[in-house]
């Protein structure tokens, strides 16, 4: 990818102006330009924000398929692969006596030599002994560097004008046109429907393709047509944000969107509105402030939507696991502390228990029994008074279902999976806390009627922490 | 279509039977033109449950992917009921194994389920209420009836392995290729599916099963399949399944056929 790199520089410093129903505002930064592109009231402006919003959607949706498919890396050696279509089509409309920049001819160029990639690609990883990942490699920089090569000899022709060619590297939405526009919103559009048409079979074709073909699903075919979906995609996208980083229009909103759930119809919908949304801002920011790259800003704002969702996504994100994971510890600690507690008054049939009573009974540290009883007096389990430690009203309740769901899975233990009665107490002290109503009600009928009946059980074995003496 | 092919294979003095679930007539597969099946000939009976043996590398797998039309055969025809299996995949149901797919895959355990009849609403329907209770119907036949929205990496491996079956159950076949449904399942489980294949047995159904543990075999299967590169017995289990019939198949590989299959790799016959 150092090549991306060189060009990039190369071009950033020759940014092309073209025509005159070029939207892009020159001497914008007044209010009255910003509130124009905002409210979309300019026809252009809205033209194209609604363009790059279609190829947004359209790169979200094929994009999901291509993220489960473990196929991402395809689009940017389809990408790359579009670069020699593109200046060869140039140079062949100009031979023709064209001025070559007729975008439709360039785009079918850049289209052609895509397909032509994806179809290496295949070819080489299905009948030779080399791997996808070599093959994508292979394809991506060969073709590349053909492109790179023959843009040089663009340059040097005697005949029309080169300049603008390379925008196709890094995107311009600035040079787009209302026609232009249209025909990204068109190919977005043909593309979204035909996805939608096939979810079904693109969704087994990434699921399970052996069970799809033994099905008589045609998975070949059905491949190569999500291919050339993502080529139709990613040569659209070539204008609005370039070659080099069409990529991350198709990786990045699926990847927030897989954040937020575990359904693909869902994902595939949030991965089109990130994507549609993404390309809507930065097509808008772009065109309010002058020189800025829209591709890079639309990358920007994918990948703004995305750290969001690492961070706040509702079913797989950092914040909820965490929250989850800080959830399951208190109440673990708190059924410890109920428990001990019940234990100590049990053994030496007293209303209430000392700290250090408490504190010998089990090995925990004096801090974390403090946070632990602190958390327990909060929620109204608990007591401390000069006397000692007092469980409520609502605290004994409590205490008495966790002790009988402990000594339940221990006689369980004991009985059905033939454990000493010694050691039961460690492997229960993890069980207890994830059984369910159901599984106490299953343990209850599987243990003795006169068990049953006890609203609590007496321990198996003898209470307290067990000193090395005892071992 | 069917009487032509019984004129011609009785021509060729062929003894495969037209009532047979699974004919395979002189199949050999390769990959990367070395030999891993060779020469494969026989006809599964019908209405039996069929355990299919063999060490790593005898081409288990292989065999149930050439059958099904997923790789190419080098040569030799499959027939089911006197139909290649283009004709016939309405009665044909497949388990492949569970490693070969993601099990992260944003779907629950209904959605993978109602994946067995895609093939049979065909293309651009979508699924209806209706396809969605067979396949809770079928979830519950596997005991998974709970575990329907669940997403399917928060399921152990045994109730995967039960999902998969529950998509294969829907796909209401005559035949089921099975590619290792015992693998990494817990006893539960694994009593769990043998009672359910004994009950598609004894609905007259044909089940071929890819096997692993030996000791379980008289037990599980009617009929053996014993494969190391080429069929070492195919019969009815009280009959092949012999020490002698073990050796032959899993001691070491058959080195005579494995040495012509590198030279016919690298000669590029």
């Amino acid at each position: 990818m150092v090549g991306d790199s060189l060009c990039w520089m190369q071009s950033a410093t020759n940014w092309p102006e073209t025509g005159s129903e070029v939207i892009a505002l020159q001497d914008s930064g007044t209010w009255n330009q910003v509130l124009r592109v905002l409210s979309l009231s300019d026809y252009n402006t809205r033209v194209v924000i609604l363009g790059t919003a279609a190829l947004g959607v359209a790169c979200g949706l094929i994009g999901s398929f291509m993220l489960l498919r473990k196929r991402s890396l395809m689009a940017d050696t389809i990408s790359h692969a579009t670069l020699p279509g593109i200046a060869f089509s140039f140079m062949l409309m100009v031979a023709f006596g064209g001025s070559g920049k007729w975008l439709p001819g360039l785009l079918l160029g850049a289209a052609l030599s895509g397909l032509l990639g994806m179809g290496l690609v295949l070819i080489i990883s299905r009948f030779t002994r080399i791997k996808e990942d070599a093959a994508l490699g292979i394809v991506l920089s060969v073709f590349f560097g053909l492109g790179v090569a023959l843009l040089g000899l663009v340059q040097k022709m005697s005949k029309g004008s080169a300049a603008g060619l390379e925008s196709f590297i890094y995107g311009k939405t600035a040079s787009m046109l209302t026609s232009d526009a249209l025909l990204i919103g068109a190919v977005a559009a043909l593309s979204v429907l035909t996805v939608l048409l096939l979810f079904k079979e693109f969704c087994l074709l990434c699921f399970d393709q052996d069970f799809a073909a033994a099905q008589g699903f045609p998975v070949g075919k059905l491949d190569v047509l999500l291919m050339t979906m993502v080529v139709l995609v990613t040569v659209i996208g070539l204008q609005a944000v370039g070659l080099i980083l069409v990529i991350a229009l198709l990786i990045i909103p699926p990847a927030a969107a897989r954040f937020w759930t575990e359904k693909l119809t869902t994902m595939a919908l949030i991965a089109s509105v990130f994507g549609g949304v993404g390309g809507a801002l930065g097509a808008a920011l772009s065109a309010v402030v002058p020189k800025l790259p829209a591709g890079a800003v639309i990358v920007l704002t994918n990948s703004l939507f995305f750290a969001l969702s690492l961070v706040f996504g509702s079913t797989r994100g950092v914040l909820v696991r965490f929250l989850e994971q800080r959830k399951l510890s208190r109440k673990v600690g708190r059924q410890h502390l109920m428990r001990a507690l019940f234990e100590c008054l049990e053994k030496d049939g007293l209303q209430s228990v000392s700290f250090e009573g408490l504190l010998d009974h089990r090995s925990w540290s004096a801090s974390e029994l403090h946070r632990l009883l602190h958390q327990a007096e909060r929620a109204g389990l608990i007591s401390q008074g000069v006397e000692g430690i007092r469980l409520s009203a609502e605290g004994e309740l409590q205490a008495a279902r966790i002790v009988r769901n402990h000594r339940l899975w221990e006689l369980f233990l004991i009985n059905y999976a033939d454990i000493a009665p010694s050691h039961v107490d460690r492997g229960a002290d993890r069980v207890e806390h994830v059984l369910d109503p159901k599984t106490v009600h299953r343990l209850e009928e599987l243990l003795d009627e006169e068990q049953k009946a006890a609203s609590a059980i007496s321990s198996p074995h003898p209470l307290g922490r067990i000193r090395k003496a005892d071992a | 279509m069917s009487q032509e092919t019984s004129k011609v294979s009785g021509a060729l003095g062929d003894e495969h039977s037209e009532n047979a679930p699974l004919s395979i007539h002189d199949m050999t597969v390769a990959y990367h033109r070395k030999p891993v099946l060779w020469d494969i000939d026989l006809d599964i009976p019908e209405g039996q449950l069929v355990g299919i043996i063999g060490p790593n590398g005898a081409g288990k797998s292989t065999l149930i992917k050439a059958v099904l039309d997923l790789i190419p055969r080098a040569s030799g025809r499959v027939m089911m009921y006197g139909k290649p299996y283009s004709e016939q995949r309405h009665m044909v149901a497949y388990v492949p194994q569970r490693e070969s797919v993601d099990w992260d895959f944003p779907v629950n355990a209904l959605d993978v389920v109602a994946m067995g009849l895609y093939g049979k609403l065909g293309w651009f329907r979508r699924l209806k209420k209706a396809h969605f209770e067979k396949a809770r119907e079928a979830l519950d036949r596997v005991g998974m009836g709970d575990y329907a929205e669940r997403q399917i990496s928060q399921l152990s491996g045994g109730q995967q392995q039960r999902v998969f079956l529950a998509r294969a159950l829907v796909q209401d076949a005559t035949i089921y290729f099975m590619d290792e449904p015992f693998a990494g399942v817990d006893a539960a489980t694994e009593r769990a599916i043998i009672t359910l294949l004994s009950s598609l047995r004894s609905a007259g159904k044909t089940v071929l099963v890819v096997h692993h543990d030996l000791q379980t075999i008289p037990e599980y299967f009617d009929y053996l399949l014993m494969l190391n590169m080429r069929v070492v017995a195919a019969g009815p289990t009280s009959e092949v399944f012999t020490e002698e019939n073990l050796k032959k198949t899993y001691g070491g590989r058959l080195t005579v056929l494995d040495a012509v299959g590198h030279k016919l790799a690298r000669n590029r016959l």
